[in-house]
């Protein structure tokens, strides 16, 4: 007995020992010194803008480099960057920037039209493999140059007009161009820094790395070894330094939601980059100051698989649709983490209101089965819904299982596989129907429906249909006015929807913590921030 | 006993041939490859990203290069992380798993070989019921339970430890050891209580009290040296368990370890991380399995003999 009681006393005194020399908690400590503590998901691929395809990696990038331009948090509207100007000519295809004349990189180098212009380049050579080229297709000739049809990049329209002003010429109008310029894969980046590490064009050069990494953003790379949080520290030379609050900002990578909210609660993170699901209900029915929930631009939805029959029939796509009780999995499956969708936009995408062309009604889906030959489910043959390993995904497709077989009598069976398996399934379109999602690469219409035209990557439904084709390529984009390009997208959807190759599910919300002392993040569709705009109050 | 160090180590050889070839072909045979992702590629990028890591070569040629590289010791760039090379992702991690490893064998071998003895020594009682039932319960529950359990009374409720980390807050390394060391300290409570109750019934034990010897000596002297033997048997394969298996500890407790980065790499089909990890935690359960069997001789005067026999003879 006095054995264990030594020992507990021992253990004791270590734990007390630990306890005590925590004192004043890392957030108290940040608010006070200006030091942004932020979760920042998985480990962080690349910091090279052109190579990086990940979420961590787009947030660190944001306070690193800079485009030309960059976006307002609270509008989302293109603000000066690198270019302190820019007109837009009358026919909307032609953009003059002005680089500004103070413009330096973190390492006081100055940062020139040239610089503009061989990032551009870079971003576009097909040996780079960089994965967000096609989002400067809009420009004259960057699809030929991006997929090796032509190899002289002057042909390509972007060009240097003078030592200040750097033009780009697109193929046809595109109202969020300058997203799309302010977008994190579109950051300028230091030749001179890049080719001193070897082939501008090899994803594993090592100019990214701590020390050797210069960058145009508000702050500058300092530390970034595996697994450790990554320390940015302001950048003395960025042009606007006067405005920004922040001394230092670190990411850390925390790739499980609940550590990250334990995290949080002991008082480690200023911002978490997500809640755990179950804990959603729980900090929205206390009012906790620090939780934050707001739309975000993103799906969950169904595809259809229309080559396979009996889906190749609208009538049964539609019925299927009509069955889904969206209200109640969000209210019971989904704890609310959601909003009901019945279209493929999600609601507020910069001005835009999607079509309502349907609504839950088993009723008419019976009728439109029975339409379709099989009344009462009779006849249809059992078939397969398939979502990729989760447990989130699981749970609706349970409920979404037990929908259709109690309302249309129909005979689902559950499959699931692992994620590369199961986007190795969909790109044989080897399924019936399965679970997508889609996140919009910029605050347009056109990043969701472009999806479903012919010719898309990503379609994997084999719907393919001329008119909608049509409709997307031609009809919006020979609109003459921004709110008429918005109404004939939603006739578009209108249309897709009609035809429901995808049957949509809810719209994303992004729900995460935040401490109060945190000022400057506005909530905005595409959970964006700009560190420029943040600053700490200390308690 | 060198003869049989050296048969053991050049037995390895062949078997990490074998690992390093038929994990290449069994990655490579996985449905979906490294650059699958949920917005697909356009095809001319794919291309591209395919000729910077060879994967449009010839598997054949794949392989033979990987091999070429390998006896270099280069274990290539990672797929999912570039700019950083499989070697870099490997020295980053592992000392950080193998400290992670040793603390959680200290506690496992010192709450278990001492629950183990205690319970032995008085068989059938509850000195022996007590700790054999809390080791049961130690093997039962998952180290997934265990860590977020000790997590929120020591982090969260009393405030007495950190909630994550390695290394950065004082205190920070003592709830992932003692939840790594949990289970393993129950199979060795179970060990050595089964290795003790063997031993103390034996002759050389008798002979030793009919000297005299007080009891502590008989069994801290006599006792233990052969009552430990299948603990040790046990350590070589368990520490290699620890350190291919401190996945679920490194992801409860934020910890930057190797086990994280292993487990990742086959959900992204980074093939050259697999294979990198694959073959290093090999050569780790090589090693250790010998080191366990050395140990194991040196402590049992019959099997030595029987390695140094052949001399003798």
């Amino acid at each position: 007995m006095s054995f264990s009681s030594r020992w507990f006393l021992l253990i004791s005194a270590v734990l007390a020992f630990a306890g005590c020399s925590q004192g004043e908690s890392r957030v108290e400590v940040g608010s006070r010194l200006g030091v942004l503590h932020i979760g920042n998901g998985a480990e962080p691929q690349s910091l090279d803008p052109q190579v990086a395809t990940d979420v961590s990696s787009g947030q660190i990038m944001l306070a690193i480099h800079e485009g030309l331009v960059t976006l307002n948090p609270e509008t989302l509207e293109p603000e000066p960057g690198i270019a302190d100007s820019w007109n837009i000519s009358e026919d909307g295809t032609t953009y003059n920037f002005k680089i500004r004349s103070d413009g330096r990189w973190s390492n006081g180098d100055s940062i020139t039209v040239d610089d503009v212009y061989w990032s551009f380049k870079r971003y576009l050579t097909p040996a780079l493999g960089n994965p967000w080229s096609y989002m400067l297709f809009p420009v004259v000739n960057a699809e030929q140059y991006a997929s090796g049809k032509i190899d002289d990049f002057s042909q390509v329209g972007f060009s240097i007009v003078d030592e200040n002003t750097f033009q780009i010429q697109l193929k046809n109008p595109t109202p969020y161009f300058l997203q799309l310029i302010a977008h994190s894969s579109s950051a300028i980046v230091p030749r001179k820094v890049v080719e001193n590490f070897g082939s501008p064009t090899a994803r594993y050069s090592q100019w990214t790395r701590a020390g050797n990494m210069v960058g145009a953003g508000p702050f500058v790379l300092e530390t970034w070894d595996l697994s450790q949080p990554i320390v940015v520290k302001k950048n003395p030379h960025y042009w606007g330094v006067d405005q920004i609050e922040l001394n230092e900002i670190w990411f850390h990578p925390i790739e499980n939601g609940a550590t990250e909210e334990r995290l949080f609660r002991a008082g480690q993170l200023h911002i978490t980059g997500s809640i755990p699901t179950d804990k959603i209900p729980v900090y929205e029915d206390s009012g906790s100051p620090s939780f934050q929930s707001q739309p975000y631009l993103g799906t969950y939805y169904y595809k259809i698989n229309t080559t396979r029959p009996p889906f190749d029939d609208v009538r049964v796509r539609l019925a299927l649709a009509m069955t889904i009780d969206r209200e109640a999995i969000n209210e019971r499956v989904l704890q609310r983490t959601g909003s009901p969708a019945y279209a493929f936009v999600p609601p507020g995408t910069l001005g835009y209101e999607p079509p309502k062309t349907f609504d839950y009604n088993p009723e008419k889906a019976r009728e439109l089965l029975a339409e379709a030959g099989y009344p009462n489910g009779e006849g249809f043959r059992p078939f397969e819904l398939m979502y990729n390993t989760s447990e989130g995904h699981r749970r609706i497709a349970v409920a979404i299982q037990q929908m259709w077989n109690k309302e249309l009598n129909l005979q689902v069976t559950l499959a699931n596989q692992e994620w590369k398996v199961f986007l190795d399934t969909m790109d044989n379109m080897d399924f019936d129907i399965a679970r997508a999602g889609w996140i919009g690469d910029y605050v347009d219409p056109l990043t969701f429906l472009d999806l479903s035209t012919s010719a898309n990557g990503n379609n994997n439904t084999g719907f393919s249909d001329p008119v909608f084709d049509e409709m997307i390529f031609e009809y919006v984009p020979a609109a003459r006015t921004e709110e008429e390009r918005l109404r004939r997208f939603y006739e578009a959807e209108e249309y897709l929807m009609k035809r429901m190759p995808i049957i949509p599910i809810y719209t994303y919300e992004s729900k995460y913590l935040m401490d109060p002392s945190v000022k400057g993040v506005y909530p905005n569709i595409r959970k964006l921030l700009n560190f420029r705009y943040i600053s700490l109050e200390a308690s | 006993m060198l003869r049989f160090i050296v048969g053991r180590l050049l037995q390895a050889i062949p078997v990490l041939f074998a690992v390093v070839t038929i994990t290449f072909f069994l990655v490579r045979a996985a449905p979906g490859g490294p650059f699958d992702d949920e917005k697909a590629v356009v095809p001319e990028v794919r291309a591209a990203l395919e000729a910077q890591y060879q994967l449009d070569q010839p598997l054949h040629r794949q392989y033979f290069s990987y091999l070429h590289d390998l006896l270099r010791g280069d274990l290539g760039p990672s797929f999912k992380y570039p700019g950083r090379s499989v070697n870099e992702i490997i020295a980053a991690g592992f000392p950080v798993t193998a400290e992670l490893g040793i603390y959680a064998m200290i506690v496992a071998l010192f709450i278990g070989g001492t629950a183990g003895v205690v319970a032995a020594l008085k068989p059938n009682t509850l000195q022996d019921y007590i700790p054999m039932s809390a080791a049961m319960i130690g093997i039962c529950m998952p180290a997934f339970l265990l860590g977020p359990l000790l997590l929120l009374i020591f982090g969260v409720q009393l405030e007495w430890l950190p909630v994550s980390g390695w290394g950065q807050l004082p205190g920070d390394k003592i709830l992932p050891s003692l939840t790594l060391g949990a289970a393993y300290a129950a199979y060795i409570a179970r060990l050595s209580r089964g290795g003790m109750l063997d031993v103390m019934s034996q002759d050389f034990i008798r002979t030793a009290r009919a000297k005299g010897l007080p009891e502590h000596i008989v069994v801290l002297r006599h006792g233990l040296r052969a009552g430990f033997i299948p603990v040790i048997a046990f350590l070589g394969p368990a520490f290699a368990g620890i350190l291919s298996g401190s996945f679920v500890i490194e992801t409860v407790f934020q910890i930057h370890g190797l086990g994280r980065f292993f487990v990742q790499a086959a959900f992204n089909r980074d093939y050259t991380l697999i294979l990198g990890c694959t073959l290093f935690l090999s050569v780790l359960i090589i090693l250790f399995n010998l080191l366990s069997d050395i140990v194991a001789a040196w402590m049992n005067p019959r099997l030595r003999s029987q390695l140094g026999g052949g001399r003798r003879k």
